[in-house]
């Protein structure tokens, strides 16, 4: 019952934020942030009396499992699960929901009520995506972030320059990821189907359609069909065109959200259903997901070294980071798979962090344009230092999470696939030109306009403190996560191996 | 118990810095410039406990397993021997003593704080790359170190030649940590550990002497080493790193870490054995580097700049002896280095400070009454720079190395050592009868302000003269036994011809840069001034060109494709869907005109039509 | 009902249906329209007629009365639009009225 709480605390928090803003504008911040930190304390909790070891056999690999019938007809249930992996980017939601809350506290003046309801909608849907077994809820879940993150671009997005207004970025973002939602709905029907014509049971279940056996080129297609779903949220190089425009005009509070937990959520999908419904065809798959991964790399560094506009140039980089996890959860090695779950938190704290600083910077000059910065280590206090840290973590310096991530990815991809990881490493080097370009053309150099700014207030300093602290923290002992996911990570891996065996045993047989 | 010091000797300037980062400017001046020495005072007291404590062999501690996924089990964790002891004592001492000149020489500035909290940092990054006891951990103090770097370099932030030092700084080195990197996988594959003394155990028993695995992974190894250690290719940072205060270059660009890569070496040395080619190779690139650097150092003008190269040209001694199998020779030189360079360069930043930022020869001179300590320090520095026999600490380093190539009979390097040493001679003697004589060129020349405090200013460089002369080559502690057997460890002839040969070459250098800079001034400046000479002199000037070589290759290319790819042309094909949906809508628009007539006519043919395809349809019509 | 074939009567309807579609697409007048839209429907209307008298059926007359009565009201209809479209255009051109911009 503690995960439908979980998934609908958000969804109440949002409500009541909705009508409280007839008590004042700040009533509905604090009931937000209240709802989040609930969130992240009960996800706490349970990681703190969790026990994440390898199961045995015959116990259940789930820690928690919640599961009533929906739509009898059609085999629909409402099917909660929580494992080490759901946990842990529920707990993310909670953390980044709070600090979104908390770095709009004074950039969203108009329509506070209206906005928290979209906000803690979207962490709602999210939530519920990380906790869905059953497909159709799933599905459900996956489409309910988008509206209001439409929303959220739409109507308190900062328009840009002319021609890249929020509404047409909020428009394009609707767009992609409601037609790659269409190929995944076709997907699971297709699924459901193949599997009522072998056995004549109608039913949405993971557990059960995960044992389905599809005819072969059927499977293949299926298997497209569920990664471009999710390479478009990734996103995967020839599906980004959302990311950049959707970053640069959402308000803070949603590049955040975007790039923090969003993003993870198509990661989440490839761990929980692509590889695991489809091992063999992702088998076959991996060398073109890997040289995905890798344009991914490369093409959101050079991209990003090219940008004017700080949040735009950060937007790249997130393309650039993912294609590291996508390279490590097609490798098929659980050090890579840890690797990857440890850089998806990373990055989320990483990215939240620079977003969150170009959001605090915005607040002070009102521009995002990197021309008109230059020289505002000598304007503003403390910030540049902070923004060093967190460039400094972007670009994978060790003792940040960022970089055991990414290290783990590479050192545990090399064996497979040591020539993607040789093209990999050059994009470390990359990542350094990128994150310092961004430090060189903000902070560096003569000062732009004189005068000096504001330093951050106790809200700002104690967000930026945290992220910091956090991503310290994970960088020199992500022991107690990488124990908390070993239970996934392993047998994601494992696929690959058990895939390779049988196309091997297949090709004897022939 | 030996944890404890050792474990304070990093924590004491981790917390400097947390203190520093923390006080958000509410420290002044004084009290950072105190917190900042204070706990690299007390780190050496640390260290120098350490060493006291220290009972011989390996003594190792693991604080905490890192990561532990499978067989990747990286571990914070510390192995304290000889080499990490000596080069911890160089980090503190030398850095302890730099930290204290740099309260002198930083006096005013603006950003002192941030100044220390940078240099705390760095010792702290650096004892952990000397400390680490795997190489993931060694890994994140090489990192570290570039971090710190990168923020020293460009401490006058406002400047955009400093940020453009201080980037290029970072990304260089950064090519070369991406090939160590490369190392460390294909080190972890096919050896299945990271922990240094396990490598250095499973090397030899699972690679074969000059297999193309080992081969690869020296190969790898190295390029981290060459881009960290201002080699050839990878050293075109090291002099634009000057931009940054010049006790950053005596520490940083000078002392330690760009060492780091012959530590680096030197600790795998076991790896590098089993690459006997990658050996050759580190040898001649050392040769190959401390020839360009010192030709190079012969035609500069700005005082930094000859020192940035003489470091270069030094370290390629320390690659050379490396190349050779002289791993000892190489540290000693490292150590002795360490103390001569850091003097030369902090009598340099005397220099400097007194005479208002003011660093070009051509703007100096006549110095040497006025600014005694400096010209003494100067003097004692660069008679261990050329090694001047007997009395400086650079003789016995140098000619440990020129003998041990001489017993691996590798002639080629012997002789371009020896040349080294000639040249080492002329641009040394160059740049202090540039600095400290003749006529002022400029007014700051002629009225300097010598630095007074005793405490900051001369005790330092006094310290470091004294380090310099023999007395710091004796007490150099030797790390025979830690290394494998060097090839002069078993040949006893010819030591003394080569001694006589590399006296012979210092003096030679010596008695050749004083004829010709006291006798002969005027017909060297005709040389350089026009013709082959002055070709030659802009090619020195540039260091070979190696820059432009760069810029040309590899900036300029990058820099179009970010242009080219700047509109995301990806992305655009991803808009066709959109456009093509937009022809289609321009399209049907225009038969939406509102005008009556043309709806009717467009209605009667489609009525038209229909009636056709059903009066023709077969089965249809009638 | 001899004399006069069938025939005479439908070729006679469909030459001024062609003429009221003609009159239709041509003109540019409101006023012209709505009488090539009146010719159109009583040109249908006599085609029901002929055809009721060919096979001796009542509901071709019936059909008349309806497409008369339709008639009237789209005349009436047609010409308040018309009167509009004058006092708002001073025009009775179609084509002036027209604000779609395709």
């Amino acid at each position: 019952m503690i995960l439908v709480w979980l998934i609908l605390i958000p969804f109440l928090g949002g409500l009541l934020c909705w009508q409280a803003e007839r008590w004042g504008e700040q009533a509905p911040r604090w009931i937000a942030l209240a709802t989040m930190l609930f969130v992240l304390v009960i996800s706490v909790l349970l990681w703190l009396g969790g026990n994440f070891s390898l199961p045995g056999n015959g116990e259940s690999q789930w820690l928690l499992e919640w599961r009533v019938d929906w739509i009898p007809r059609f085999g629909i249930e409402i099917h909660l699960a929580l494992d080490g992996l759901s946990l842990i980017l529920v707990a993310l939601t909670g953390f980044l929901g709070a600090l979104a809350v908390l770095c709009s506290w004074h950039e969203i003046a108009h329509r506070v009520g209206f906005f928290h309801l979209n906000l803690l909608f979207i962490l709602g849907g999210v939530v519920g995506v990380f906790l869905a077994l059953d497909l159709f809820l799933f599905f459900l879940f996956w489409e309910m972030m988008l509206v209001p993150m439409y929303f959220l671009i739409a109507l308190w997005g900062h328009s840009g320059s002319p021609g890249q207004t929020r509404i047409r970025a909020a428009t394009r973002f609707f767009i992609y990821t409601q037609a790659s939602g269409l190929l995944m709905l076709v997907a699971i029907l297709a699924l459901v189907f193949v599997h009522y014509s072998n056995t004549g049971e109608l039913s949405f279940s993971y557990d059960v359609l995960r044992g389905t056996d599809v005819p072969e080129p059927l499977a293949f297609w299926l298997m497209l069909g569920f990664f471009i779903a999710f390479a478009v949220k990734l996103p995967v190089v020839p599906f980004h065109g959302w990311l950049p425009d959707a970053h640069a005009q959402a308000p803070t509070a949603g590049s955040v959200d975007l790039a923090g937990i969003l993003l993870k959520t198509a990661a989440y999908g490839m761990i929980r259903f692509a590889l695991p419904l489809f091992p063999e065809q992702s088998a076959a798959f991996a060398p073109v997901a890997m040289t995905l991964g890798l344009v991914g790399i490369i093409y959101g560094a050079v991209l990003a070294c090219g940008q004017q506009d700080i949040k735009r140039l950060i937007a790249y980089t997130s393309i650039s980071h993912m294609g590291f996890v996508l390279i490590a959860l097609y490798s098929g090695s659980e050090l890579a798979i840890q690797g990857a779950i440890i850089l998806m938190v990373a990055h989320a704290f990483s990215s939240a962090g620079l977003f969150i600083l170009s959001g605090q910077l915005y607040e002070r000059i009102h521009t995002r344009d990197m021309r008109t910065m230059g020289g505002l280590w000598s304007r503003i206090p403390v910030l540049p230092g902070f923004t060093l840290c967190f460039v400094a973590a972007s670009l994978g310096m060790p003792a940040t999470a960022n970089f055991v991530g990414e290290f783990m990815v590479l050192f545990g991809t090399f064996p497979s696939a040591p020539v993607v990881v040789v093209i990999a490493s050059v994009g470390l080097v990359l990542a350094a030109i990128y994150s310092l370009l961004l430090m060189q053309r903000v902070h560096y150099g003569p000062e732009y306009r004189p005068g000096p700014l504001k330093g951050p207030d106790a809200r700002e300093y104690g967000m930026m403190l945290t992220l910091l602290v956090l991503t310290i923290a994970v960088g020199l002992y992500p022991q107690p996560l990488l124990d908390t996911t070993a239970a996934v990570a392993a047998p994601v891996a494992e696929l690959f191996t058990d895939g390779a065996d049988l196309a091997a045993r297949a090709g004897e047989v022939n | 118990m030996m944890v404890t010091p050792v474990v304070l000797s990093f924590l004491f300037p981790l917390m400097g810095t947390l203190i520093l980062a923390f006080s958000a400017g509410r420290l002044g001046p004084r009290a950072s410039s105190v917190i900042g020495v204070g706990s690299v005072g007390l780190a050496a007291l640390a260290t120098l406990w350490a060493v006291m404590g220290h009972g011989g062999g390996t003594e190792g501690v693991t604080l905490w397993t890192w990561i532990a996924v499978g067989d990747f089990q990286p571990t914070i964790g510390l192995a304290v021997d000889g080499l990490a002891l000596v080069m911890m004592s160089v980090i503190t001492g030398v850095g302890f003593l730099i930290h204290l000149f740099a309260a002198w020489y930083m006096t005013g500035e603006a950003g002192i704080t941030r100044f220390y909290a940078w240099m705390n940092l760095f010792v702290f990054s650096m004892m952990l790359l000397v400390l680490g006891d795997n190489l993931l951990l060694l890994f994140l103090g090489w990192e570290g170190v570039g971090l710190c770097s990168y923020g020293l370099i460009g401490y006058y932030y406002q400047g955009l030649d400093n940020a453009r030092a201080a980037f290029k700084a970072f990304v260089v080195t950064r090519i070369g940590d991406v090939f160590l990197a490369l190392g460390l996988f294909l080190i972890f594959m096919e050896l299945g550990t990271l922990d240094i003394a396990t490598v250095l155990a499973r090397a030899p028993e699972l690679w074969a002497e000059g297999s193309a695995t080992a081969n690869l992974a020296a190969l790898l190894v190295l390029g981290g080493a060459l881009g960290k250690s201002a080699q050839v290719p990878l050293h075109t940072w090291l002099p634009d790193a000057m931009a940054g205060p010049t006790p950053v270059s005596a520490l940083i660009h000078a002392a330690t870490m760009v060492t780091a890569g012959v530590y680096l070496i030197a600790r795998l040395n076991g790896l590098f054995l089993l690459a006997p080619d990658v050996m050759l190779l580190v040898g001649v690139i050392g040769a190959v580097s401390l020839l360009l650097a010192a030709f190079a150092a012969l035609a500069q003008t700005d005082i930094k700049r000859v020192l940035a190269y003489s470091t270069m040209s030094q370290i390629g001694y320390m690659f050379f002896a490396l190349g050779v199998g002289a791993f000892d020779a190489a540290i000693f030189h490292l150590v002795t280095h360490a103390f001569f360079k850091a003097l030369l360069f902090l009598s340099a930043g005397a220099v400097i400070i007194s005479c208002h930022h003011e660093q070009d020869m051509g703007k100096l001179g006549g110095l040497w009454r006025k600014l005694p300590v400096a010209y003494g320090g100067f003097v004692v520095g660069g008679a261990a720079l050329v090694a001047l026999p007997l009395v400086s600490a650079g003789f016995f380093s140098k000619d440990e190395i020129l003998w041990q190539a001489m017993a691996a009979e590798r002639t080629g390097l012997l002789i371009a050592g020896l040349l080294g040493a000639v040249l080492t001679g002329i641009y040394t003697v160059r740049l202090i009868l540039g600095t400290f004589h003749g006529e002022p060129g400029s007014d700051h020349a002629r009225h300097p302000e010598p630095g007074t405090s005793v405490f900051t200013h001369h005790l330092p460089l006094v310290v470091l003269a004294v380090l310099s002369t023999f007395i710091g080559a004796w007490i150099y502690p030797g790390l025979g036994g830690l290394f494998p057997e060097a090839p002069g460890d078993t040949v006893e002839t010819g030591h003394t011809l080569l001694q006589v040969l590399a006296m012979g070459a210092a003096i030679a250098g010596l008695a050749l840069a004083g004829w010709l800079f006291l006798m002969r001034r005027s017909w060297l400046d005709n040389i350089t001034d026009k013709g082959a000479g002055a070709g030659l002199w802009k090619l020195w000037h540039h260091a070979w060109g190696f820059d432009a070589l760069f810029d040309r290759a590899l900036v300029r290319p990058w820099q179009w494709s970010v242009r080219m790819l700047r509109f995301d042309f990806i992305n655009l094909f991803m808009n066709l869907p959109a456009l093509i949906a937009r022809a289609f809508n321009a399209g049907l628009v225009r038969s939406q005109n509102g005008r009556t007539r043309s709806y009717a006519v467009v209605m009667v043919f489609g009525t038209t039509v229909i009636l056709l395809a059903l009066a023709l349809a077969p089965g249809g019509g009638a | 009902m001899n004399g006069i074939p069938m025939e005479h009567g439908l070729i006679l309807a469909s030459i001024l249906f062609s003429l009221g579609l003609a009159g239709l697409m041509l003109r540019r007048s409101m006023l012209f329209v709505l009488m090539s839209l009146e010719v159109m429907l009583n040109s249908a209307a006599l085609a029901f007629v002929v055809g009721a008298t060919a096979w001796n059926q009542p509901d071709g007359q019936a059909m008349f009365l309806l497409v008369i009565t339709l008639a009237a009201a789209e005349a009436s209809v047609g010409l308040a639009l018309m009167i509009q479209l004058y006092q708002r255009y001073r025009s009775l051109d179609l084509d002036a009225a027209s604000r779609m911009r395709g």
